[in-house]
This record gives C-alpha cells, structure tokens and sequence, in this order.
C-alpha cells in the first residue's frame, strides 16, 4: 500500500479547516499533544502538522488566487528518514507512512533541514519534531464507523478537496483522480518522490467544452428556444 | 539557515582540534615530531582532545532532547550524523593509546598516531557530509563543503601546530610554507565556491507550485505569527551587510594570517605572532561559519514568499 492525498487545487478555497481539524484530532493523538507557547501572547506560536499557503498565479487582470495545503507528503524516497542518527523517523513498509518514534527522538532538528515541504515542526515543549501522520490512529481504528476512517483533514475539508487513499491501487479514487486530472508532485526534480499529488486548476474554457450528444444538444437548443 | 552558536562553536573548534591532531600523526608518520619532546607532543595531543571535546559538549547544546542523544549511534547505515557520533566517540580510547605510546614510547606508535590521523579525517569529512548531503540547500549540496571543511581545519590545525612547536622553541621554517601554502590553497577553494554560489539555479517557486508557467506571488504563507520553519530557514540579512562580512571574513581567515604568518617566516621568528595570527583566523572562522549558515536559503522559504533559493 502506498497511502496518501490528493489536493484539488480547482475547489479548495484556503478556509483552513483542514489544519484546524488537524490540530484537533492530532494534538489528543499518539504523537500529542502539539503544544502552543504562548497562545494569548503578543507573539504566539506552535506547532501545526498542516499549513495553508495562497498564492496569486498569473498576472492581473488574468491572475487567480491558488491556495495550497501543505502536510507531509510521505515520500517515497524520504530523506528526513535517511539522516535520522537515532531511528526516530521511519517508514512504514505496510502502507509508506512516515512517522516518529516520540521516545526516541532528541531534537537535533536534521530532519526538518532535508525536508523540502515544511512539513516537520519542532514541538517546543517536548524538544521533540512532529509531523503528520496520516491520522494513522483513526485510519486503522475498527471502532469507528468505516466512512470516519480517514484522516481528520480529509473528513473535514467542507468543499471535498482533499481525497485519501492507497495510491498502489490504479483503481482507486486518488490514483483515477491523479491520472485523469493530470495530479502532479509539488518540487520533483529533488528527487524525493512525494506520495501525494495537487490536482492544477482546471482551464475555464476547456469547461465549455463538455461532450454532449446530439440529443441533449436538440433538447438544449429547444430550451433556448422556448426560454426567448 | 538560522546560525545556531553551539554548532559555529562546534564545528570551528573541534575542527582545529581535528585538524592538529591530523598535523601530529602525519608529523609522526614522516618523522617530523620525532626531534620534539616527549612533553611537546603531548602537549599537542592534549590540546587538540580538548578543542574536539568543548566542540563536542558544545554541539549537544543545541539538541532539543539531550536524553536521547545516546541514540544517535544506532543509524550509522544511513545517517552521517550518525557516522559521526560513532567515529568522534571511537577516537577517544585510539587518542588515549597514542598518548600512552608517546609516553612510553612504544614501538607501535606509528600505528596509532596514522589512526588517529585518519580518523581526524574520516571525522571532519563526516561533519561536513551532514550538510552536503541536503538536497534541499543548494549552497550547502556541493563536494565543495567537504573540501572547505577538511581544509579549514587542516589550516587552522596546522597554524596552531606550528605555533605550539614554535613556543618550545622549535620553529621550523618549512612547516610555515606548508601553512602558508594551506591558507592559499582554502582561500582559492573559498572564492571558487563564492562565485559558484552566486550563480542562480535550483528549485523556484514555480516548481514548489506546480505553475510553470506563470508568475507566482505568495499573498499569504498561512500564520499570522513566525513559527518554527520561519525561524529556522527564514533567516535573513541584508545583502549589502553579507557582502560586508564576507570581505571581512576574507581578511581574518586568510589575508592577516597568512601576512603576519609570512612576517614571521622572512623576518621577525617571533612565535607570539604565530599565536596571534591563530586567534585572528578562529575568530575569522566563526565569521565563516555564521556566514556559511546565513547565506544557505532553504527551498522551504519558497512556500514563504522566496521567488528562488
């Protein structure tokens, strides 16, 4: 199994939801709790396993504003893993989801220096690193309803941008979505193989141009008809 | 990068300390530290443990969980901060037989003085892989970096040796070429990488978006407050300010050493000077190290408004 997300840039409108959702579900989870210091501070901080950057692409008049999720990507050739002295960081061989061991980590922060993502953050109050874990401890759980078993993030994203599944599997949601909505890595050519996929945009004027069969175009051209 | 002081400490000292220790066993391999005394060789010896050893202490500093850091030995297959803890520990009980074979002058002591030269070696090459082994700062992910180390310390290592010896009155003109020559050799690498740095490549933000091919604006990084990733990699300093220290960088490293090393060498013979120029190139290399830290742009700063690294 290779388990990971799919982010629908077309749809996500950057609400951040799903890094609250996060912080909820994730800060009572195994590697909780994600401390803030400072929370009512004039200068809070603290660590969040899912962040949201908006960005402006293209130029105005003809620019759009692209909000982009970003967590732990999970990637295949992984080298927050690779430099880990102590064994904390790892890799699960059953489903690729990268994890870390709380008790064995000692905070020397190497991790977070080969990650290219952002998507480790040093706990201030543990001195340990954090990052997603894919909500491995609701994804698994039998107590829960088969439709809650998915990642916090996934489950709460009000506009369904976000999809988890097991891209190993070609007929699964997130390997037809990647295929079919031309899914692409965010920054490949470091070579670190990110498990999840950002789905682009999708061109308005391609939209226009939907397939239809003669019938349904007979039966739009007698609406068009009738509604004059 | 965020320079963090335990780790410039760390690396510059016990990088001389290294370095001097590598002087000692090369100088007994060649037959060089052969006319010195019992007491001087120590001497040297003893300096160079205790600059390896504050480096070491000093390094553990900035460790979040120093509980753990026992741990750090167990992923030698993978992890060049591994293969580091693991070699810097083995060196101790190696330093400690070559100190007993100076004593007690043994015969094997030429076994133990190349070990311990090697293991210098194999130690700072290790160091320096830690940081050009991150794909993810161009600046840091060049053979260059382990270059600069090991002649970094090679060089600072080296002037300490010669001024040690030259303080029990053994002052041989030719090791202060070879110095001389070391500090000319680390300079060219040193303006080498400063101009191979200058060249724009790498990932851009377009890459880190997916949007080839349009311009991209970060118009919010998504927290209203710097975090742990702003303050590690969203290290910045004015260009005009860098540009500044790398000249005086350029002066304490290489140009004063290398002209007070040269003063010494066709005229004076004074070794105060030696000493001096020693504490002028160590300050030099802080300077080097801060600089080697503020000037290496992380790819993460793209998702917080870099255009590129």
């Amino acid at each position: 199994m290779k388990l990971g997300l799919v982010v629908d840039l077309d749809t996500c409108v950057g609400c951040h939801a799903c890094a609250t959702a996060c912080k909820q579900w994730n800060t009572s989870g195994t590697i909780g709790p994600l401390s803030d210091e400072r929370p009512h501070g004039k200068d809070p901080s603290g660590s969040w396993l899912n962040r949201i950057h908006s960005y402006e692409v293209g130029d105005s008049p003809h620019s759009k504003t692209v909000n982009i999720p970003m967590s732990c990507m999970h990637c295949e050739t992984a080298d927050c893993v690779t430099v880990c002295p102590t064994g904390a960081s790892y890799k699960r061989e059953e489903d690729g989801i990268v994890l870390i061991d709380q008790d064995k980590c000692m905070g020397c922060n190497l991790c977070s220096w080969a990650c290219p993502y952002g998507a480790r953050e040093l706990d201030a109050d543990s001195g340990t690193m954090k990052k997603c874990t894919l909500c491995v401890d609701r994804i698994y759980d039998e107590q829960l309803p088969e439709a809650e078993r998915q990642p916090a993030c996934v489950l709460t994203c009000p506009t369904s941008s976000r999809v988890f599944g097991d891209f190993d599997d070609p007929d699964s949601e997130v390997s037809r979505l990647t295929r079919e909505r031309a899914g692409q890595q965010l920054m490949p050519e470091l070579g670190y193989n990110p498990v999840n996929t950002y789905l682009p945009p999708r061109n308005p004027k391609q939209q226009d141009k939907i397939e239809v069969s003669p019938m349904q175009g007979v039966r739009q051209l007698v609406n068009r008809i009738i509604n004059r | 990068m965020h320079p963090a002081f335990s780790v410039l400490i760390f690396t510059v000292t016990s990088g001389a300390g290294y370095g001097l220790l590598a002087w000692l066993g090369a100088g007994q391999l060649l037959g060089l530290t052969q006319a010195y005394t019992i007491g001087l060789q120590l001497t040297l010896g003893v300096m160079a443990m205790v600059l390896i050893t504050i480096g070491l202490v000093s390094s553990t500093m900035h460790l979040a969980s120093p509980k753990n850091a026992w741990r750090s030995f167990s992923r030698f297959r993978t992890s060049w901060l591994s293969r580091e803890a693991v070699f810097a520990v083995l060196l101790y009980p190696i330093a400690a037989l070559y100190a007993a074979a100076i004593f007690w002058q043994w015969s094997m002591i030429d076994v133990l003085a190349g070990l311990s030269m090697v293991f210098a070696l194999i130690i700072l090459f290790t160091t320096s892989m830690i940081y050009a082994s991150l794909k993810t700062i161009r600046q840091w992910n060049t053979p260059m970096v382990p270059a600069l180390f090991m002649a970094y310390a090679l060089m600072s290592g080296g002037l300490l040796f010669v001024a040690v010896s030259g303080f029990s009155g053994v002052l041989n003109p030719q090791l202060l070429i070879v110095v001389m020559a070391l500090v000319l050799i680390t300079l060219a690498l040193k303006m080498v990488y400063f101009f191979w740095q200058g060249k724009p490549t790498g990932a851009t933000i377009q890459t880190a978006t997916g949007f080839s091919q349009a311009s991209v604006r970060l118009l919010d990084a998504g927290h209203s407050a710097p975090t742990f990733l702003n303050r590690e990699f969203g290290y910045q300093v004015a260009a005009d300010f860098l540009l500044r220290l790398r000249i005086v960088m350029t002066f304490a490293v290489f140009m004063l050493p290398l002209g007070l090393v040269y003063w010494v060498f066709a005229d004076t013979g004074i070794v105060e000077i030696l000493a001096v120029a020693w504490v002028i190139m160590m300050a030099g290399l802080l300077l080097e190290r801060w600089l080697f830290f503020a000037e290496a742009r992380h790819v993460v700063r793209l998702y917080q408004g870099d255009q590129r690294t």
